[in-house]
């Protein structure tokens, strides 16, 4: 039954930020099929309701790690939620980072946008440079642990710094305009708000990245996942099975029509 | 001084000048490395150089009364720091501090603009690099006052 | 397929044999003054001699001058509503766990389901699934004033899907039915029928009569590929101008016989269950397209530009087929008597004349 979700337990609860915190998953009995990096699961919370949420970890020892960010009233309650608490989960739901043949990987995420690319970082033992953005110093994502990744370039920068902050201050678009990367060899990954994405696209076209060595994650309202409920059409695409990951080639279009 | 010509070759800031322009630029600027913690200019000051930096990084900064100095613009590898050299009065707007170990091409603007006078196909060509900076920076200022990460709920 | 030929009483026997087998038989029935869909227990409850008059914005029932009892066109219900209700629990939530709902779904029979009404079937259990109907079609003779299935290539004669067609035929030789089977279930059904065998000028005799009414139809969509047309007319003025009219209420996609979309909401008691269930949703709502801090589709006119373009449009790119079968519902029920057809040949003349951007 699709709609019926797998429970799970809450086993370990991070706060990463002011509202957005990691929950560890384990499943109470079942689990579900193993995810890939992209993908999402629809998290339920008890009598309040269901929100998408992307993997943001893959340990493959069957738990599901979720950054989750509370920005209503069911991502609040799945966020609130301590260790202990049992939660639905329905997937793998959407598509993949497409890594097969990747060669040096550019990764760039903005905000939340983070999570769902987290789980390429340092899993492919490929050249991979991250630029990640956020509002301030204390709204990044991973901190600790993105210093810790030996085989990833980063660059972290936040739109408005502090005293402690020695990263940069400024948009993702700026390291990318000087970021020495070979067109031939490179595949970028954008996760982050529209306005973000279709500027770093630009950005990265006009360094002579080829369209089709782009791929974004894309959002709209998904309710069910699987297609039927017709919420998260982006045009030609269901982006619960059409997405989030598509190519730029099919999302350039998409994220330049107002009001689609 | 030290004639920065491997290193101002390999920057995509500058492809599109040719080998001899980027040469003349090279010809007008040297290398320095600086200790995180040197200031490279204050506010007010005579604006007579710019950097591109190419290791490390810099901070544009200014004094907010409560705040102190508030960062408003990094600057990283391959990017160009300071702009007030280009239009009278020549004063830096802003101050600028080295926040990490940085390596960079110092440009003497006086000279940069005497060969941009002599030769205006060359000072084109600049004029080009340095507004497709600037619209850059411009757009990236602009995408940050949208707050895009800003809580929404 | 073998055809035989019944009168009345043959109807009220195919029926009695479809109830005998456990099905619910749901059919067209008169009631508050339009021809609904609801469960018919005999032939009498069919609604003979009521025939319908249908314009956008509008329509009546009206009493014909004989007795058929599928002299009629599409009504403002459709089967959508027994295959996809309109509310329907998803599964339930306790402290024990979350639980599937049991799913009572009865065994169906519809009787005097329209080509067009079959076509949405087909359309609508492709995304929805679910146990499949027996169907009873009833090819159309009288297409409505409001009619395009012909230009949907959707009718009036059925398409595949059916077990059993009938055609309707009052003559001076009285009421009949050719009935023929499409399946194997089907024709058992029939074997169990009183009938006599149908000879060649039956069958000649209701394939005139759908050819007729395949020229008679109300409207047409223009003779263009939709699917390019609206893709290129994203950015049309005229989507502002449909605006105007429209009011964003949302009937079209509630009488709309494959228009799917669903919204799910949590419900909770003081016991501490909840329940999630889905009911209908538009994409005329303003919510449909919530994302965290706001709607993405907020001018009416990006809502009936995504309605417009998903039913004609991308319809193909999602699920390799139209979305629309030509029932002309959303032109009746739209209070406003926005006119699907219309809108795409204006769509289309635009774009001839240089496509004027917004």
């Amino acid at each position: 039954m699709t709609w019926v979700p797998t429970p799970y337990r809450v086993v370990a609860r991070t706060v990463e930020t002011h509202d957005s915190a990691t929950l560890t998953l384990r499943p109470v009995a079942e689990s579900l099929p193993g995810f890939r990096p992209g993908q999402f699961a629809m998290l339920y919370a008890h009598g309040v309701g269901e929100v998408p949420i992307s993997i943001s970890a893959i340990p493959g020892d069957g738990t599901l790690v979720h950054t989750i960010r509370a920005v209503g009233a069911v991502s609040r309650a799945l966020h609130d939620a301590e260790p202990g608490t049992v939660i639905g989960a329905r997937g793998p739901f959407g598509t993949a980072w497409q890594l097969d043949g990747v060669e040096d990987l550019l990764v760039v995420a903005g905000g939340i946008g983070l999570a769902p690319l987290r789980p390429v970082l340092g899993h492919l033992s490929k050249r991979t440079v991250l630029i990640a953005g956020a509002r301030t110093p204390q709204d990044l994502l991973y901190k600790d642990e993105l210093g810790q990744l030996s085989s990833v370039d980063t660059v972290l920068t936040v739109d408005h710094g502090d005293h402690d902050w020695h990263g940069r201050v400024g948009f993702v678009t700026e390291p990318l305009a000087s970021l020495p990367f070979d067109p031939e060899r490179t595949t970028a990954l954008l996760c982050g708000p529209e306005p973000m994405m279709r500027f770093c696209a630009r950005t990265l076209l006009g360094r002579g990245l080829a369209p089709d060595r782009i791929q974004v994650s894309l959002e709209r309202n998904m309710q069910c996942g699987i297609g039927v409920c017709g919420h998260c059409q982006l045009g030609p695409l269901l982006l619960c099975r059409d997405g989030p990951v598509t190519g730029y080639p099919t999302a350039r279009p998409l994220l330049s029509a107002k009001e689609l | 001084m030290t004639i920065p010509m491997a290193d101002l070759d390999t920057l995509p800031l500058l492809t599109n000048l040719s080998h001899t322009q980027r040469a003349a630029v090279a010809g007008v600027s040297r290398i320095e490395s600086y200790d995180s913690g040197t200031r490279l200019f204050e506010e007010g000051g005579l604006a007579d150089q710019c950097w591109v930096v190419l290791s490390g990084c810099v901070v544009v900064d200014t004094v907010v009364p409560s705040r102190g100095r508030v960062a408003v613009q990094s600057i990283g590898p391959g990017e160009l720091l300071g702009w007030s050299w280009l239009v009278p009065p020549y004063r830096w707007h802003f101050g600028a501090t080295v926040v990490s170990p940085t390596r960079a091409a110092v440009v003497d603007t006086g000279a940069l603009r005497q060969l941009a006078d002599e030769d205006p196909a060359f000072g084109y060509q600049l004029s080009l690099i340095l507004i497709d900076a600037l619209l850059n920076r411009l757009q990236a200022t602009r995408l940050r006052l949208l707050d895009l990460y800003g809580n929404p709920a | 397929m073998a055809s035989q030929v019944f009168d009345l009483s043959g109807l009220d026997a195919l029926i009695g044999v479809l109830r005998a087998d456990g099905r619910v038989v749901v059919g067209p029935l008169l009631r508050d003054d339009a021809i609904t869909l609801a469960e018919v227990k005999s032939a009498t409850d069919l609604p003979s001699g009521w025939g319908v008059e249908i314009g956008p914005g509008h329509y009546r029932v009206r009493r014909r001058t004989d007795t058929a009892v599928f002299g009629h066109s599409a009504g403002p219900q459709s089967w959508k509503r027994f295959l996809h209700p309109p509310h329907r629990t998803l599964m339930s939530s306790d402290s024990s766990g979350f639980h599937a709902v049991q799913d009572d779904t009865p065994d169906y029979a519809f009787l005097g389901v329209r080509a067009c009404d079959l076509a949405a079937i087909g359309k609508l259990r492709q995304i929805t699934g679910g146990r499949a109907p027996f169907v009873v079609a009833a090819q159309c003779t009288e297409p409505g004033e409001v009619c395009f299935c012909t230009s949907m290539g959707c009718g009036p004669a059925a398409g595949p899907g059916y077990d059993i067609a009938l055609t309707e035929r009052i003559d001076e030789q009285g009421q009949r039915f050719l009935a023929t089977s499409g399946t194997a279930e089907g024709a058992a059904v029939l074997a169990r029928v009183p009938a006599r065998e149908a000879v060649p000028e039956d069958i000649a005799l209701a394939e005139q009569d759908v050819d007729a009414a395949a020229r008679n139809m109300g409207r047409a969509m223009p003779e263009l590929d939709l699917r390019d047309l609206l893709a290129a007319g994203r950015d049309s003025a005229h989507w502002e101008a449909v605006a105007e009219r429209c009011l964003t209420c949302g009937n079209c996609t509630m009488v709309c016989p494959t228009c799917f979309c669903v919204s799910v909401e949590d419900h909770t008691d003081l016991d501490g269950n909840a329940e999630r269930a889905q009911r209908w949703a538009s994409c005329f709502e303003i919510d449909f397209s919530y994302l965290h801090g706001g709607a993405v589709r907020t001018s009416g006119a990006a809502r009936y530009r995504q309605w417009m373009t998903h039913k004609l449009g991308t319809w193909h790119d999602q699920f390799g087929t139209s979305g629309c079968v030509g029932c002309g519902r959303c032109i009746a029920w739209c209070p406003a008597g926005i006119d699907i057809t219309e809108e795409a040949a204006v769509l289309s003349q635009t774009m001839k004349h240089g496509g004027d951007r917004r």
